[in-house]
């Protein structure tokens, strides 16, 4: 019983961190239709500057207590991919709205591999190897026989602190009325007043600060960082949207749990080799039985 | 498109034959007396193989529209498929490349008879993520090594080489101005008006997906034989996104585009191999500045036969 408790508990955090990126996923697909192939790396960008923000404070007031430590990297990283989100919005993607699709998935792909080398080629002589994430908490909890880690915690307050921000954005501000309503229909939403570039610049800023934050929660939880790590998270987070019903937001959290969950199943029955095959498999199986989702609406193709 | 492939006289196709054996000739000729080395027969195999993954894609993307970003997976079935009937069954080398490309045109189909329905990006992820199986397969798979992958010997040779060149590019030729051929290109322009037309866009798809997985395949029975040993970790999303670039900047829809832009591509990564992150850095800048300014690619979807007939008054207006 506890170890599949502990099983649970493990695809919980892991669900988390898929749903964080997702969501990033989710409300750039909902608004402009594309697949920003580059949130992945994003989310590989914010896991190093958080990183980078833990060594800076080390010596510092602010680095000797775990909590002040998690918040400046948390911080750091949210801010850093903000910035990189909404300026790879802006020379990227924006030239692109009205380009076939195709040329703005290359774009997300160049962008994405872009990052990658960008980032092995700063780091220098160590390049591509991966990095030591910082542990911030060693503590336990124990709960009926199995081990709640205290960063599993983190990941999970952190997770959902985060989600339950953005539902509120989108659901109670004047900025996410903007955003569903430009989501819902671009040029509608230009003729009542909407400032349609600045509501795609706030779905980058807000998608990206989630990535960033869901990169420093993933390093605390592998406890290791590399300039690939967004490739594979990054799809899965993806399948996790599609899973979810893409440009739903609940959907994205549902679909990162899943996948989260099943990730955890197929590994605990064994065929921990085949991990990461299987959010490639669900996600051919859901397109071909349910391609809108779980949350998804049906949308006929207009001729 | 580009001009008909005219063949209005014998003559022409005789120029073209003897020119290919002149080619063929010359190149031999420079390879038995030693003036092209060890290193410049391995560019020269780089080049003629990724100038076939070139087409590969060319044959899905720009005839058919689709986008795969999956051609590894296809390459990578070929090359084990060709390295377990050179190595495990002591089969001759031809024979092993004959049953890569049928391993990977089964794949093509198995592959796209469920995800063609997918159009656009899904159907990226779902190529992609098809590549990814088998990587993640073979890396599982003891037969074949594992991760430390297959020791091989080197069996390709020029010959090899230029006859599949051949092959491949007289059924492309010969296919693209075919009536499939034809069909292929409206659904690409219009599924729905060549639906509305008679053509089955799916079999259309599925036709030039299983295509462009044989050629795929070849190229991965070729790969494998020259460079001696294969890994899974050379199959993976990297790959796919190079043999990408090949065709995008070359020109979605070029035959001539792909193969100038792979030509040109893999003489570049071989002066950069020594700075790999500066070789991606460049590769992905090229792509964004090509999409951003100029998203047609290097010759749009024009051909070298059109680029000469700039200087004669035109036949037609542009279909584009």
């Amino acid at each position: 019983m506890d170890v599949w408790l502990q099983q649970l508990l493990n695809a919980i955090s892991l669900g988390a961190i898929y749903a964080l990126i997702a969501l990033g996923y989710t409300m750039v697909y909902g608004i402009i239709k594309l697949i920003n192939f580059a949130h992945g790396d994003v989310f590989m960008v914010g896991a190093f500057l958080g990183y980078y923000a833990m060594l800076l404070v080390d010596g510092t007031p602010l680095g000797a207590n775990p909590w002040t430590k998690l918040l400046v990297a948390l911080l750091v990283a949210m801010v850093g991919s903000t910035l990189l989100g909404v300026t790879i919005e802006r020379v990227a993607y924006r030239r692109l709205r009205n380009s076939p699709r195709l040329a703005a998935l290359t774009t997300a792909i160049g962008v994405s591999f872009l990052l990658e080398y960008g980032t092995i080629y700063l780091r220098g002589a160590q390049g591509a190897q991966p990095e030591a994430y910082p542990t911030l908490f060693t503590a336990h909890l124990d709960l009926f026989g199995a081990t709640l880690k205290m960063d599993a915690l983190v990941i999970l307050v952190t997770s959902f602190l985060l989600m339950i921000v953005l539902q509120f954005i989108v659901q109670n501000t004047q900025t996410g009325r903007a955003m569903r309503a430009v989501s819902f229909d671009m040029d509608a939403a230009r003729l009542m007043g909407i400032s349609v570039d600045r509501t795609i610049s706030v779905t980058f800023a807000l998608g990206s600060a989630l990535g960033g934050a869901a990169g420093v929660v993933y390093g605390l939880y592998y406890t290791s960082i590399d300039p690939f790590m967004g490739l594979l998270p990054g799809l899965k987070a993806f399948i996790a949207a599609v899973v979810g019903g893409i440009g739903s937001i609940p959907g994205a959290m549902v679909g990162g749990f899943l996948i989260g969950l099943l990730e955890t199943g197929v590994s605990a029955l064994g065929f921990s080799l085949f991990r990461d095959a299987v959010a490639f498999i669900v996600l051919i199986l859901i397109l071909l039985v349910r391609p809108e989702g779980i949350f998804g609406e049906h949308v006929r193709e207009k001729v | 498109m580009g001009r008909p492939f005219e063949m209005r006289s014998w003559t022409r196709v005789g120029g073209v034959l003897l020119a290919l054996l002149v080619g063929y000739g010359v190149v031999e000729l420079a390879l038995r007396s030693g003036w092209i080395g060890r290193y410049g027969e391995n560019v020269l195999m780089a080049i003629g193989i990724n100038i076939l993954l070139a087409v590969s894609l060319h044959v899905i993307l720009g005839l058919a529209g689709q986008f795969s970003i999956g051609q590894a997976g296809f390459l990578a079935v070929g090359a084990y498929t060709a390295a377990v009937v050179t190595t495990r069954l002591d089969m001759p080398f031809e024979l092993a490349l004959v049953a890569g490309v049928v391993v990977s045109v089964l794949m093509g189909l198995l592959v796209g008879l469920p995800t063609l329905r997918l159009r656009g990006d899904y159907l990226a992820i779902a190529t992609l993520g098809f590549a990814e199986i088998v990587r993640i397969s073979l890396l599982n798979f003891d037969y074949v090594g594992g991760a430390a992958g297959m020791q091989l010997p080197h069996l390709t040779t020029w010959t090899h080489l230029f006859v599949s060149l051949v092959l491949v590019f007289t059924l492309v030729l010969t296919f693209t101005h075919s009536a499939y051929g034809r069909a292929t290109l409206a659904v690409r322009e219009d599924e729905i008006a060549a639906e509305a037309m008679g053509i089955s866009p799916t079999f259309v798809k599925v036709f030039a997906f299983a295509f462009g997985a044989g050629i795929a395949g070849l190229a991965g029975g070729l790969y494998a034989h020259t460079f001696y040993v294969i890994q899974p970790v050379d199959f993976g999303f990297l790959k796919s996104f190079e043999i990408l670039v090949f065709v995008v900047l070359g020109g979605i829809g070029s035959l001539s585009g792909a193969t100038l832009a792979a030509v040109l591509l893999t003489i570049l990564s071989t002066y950069l191999q020594q700075f790999p992150e500066i070789r991606m850095i460049l590769y992905s800048v090229v792509l964004i500045l090509i999409m951003l300014f100029r998203p047609q690619g290097l010759l749009g979807d024009r051909e070298f036969g059109d680029l000469l007939s700039v200087f004669r008054p035109k036949k037609g207006a542009d279909v584009r």
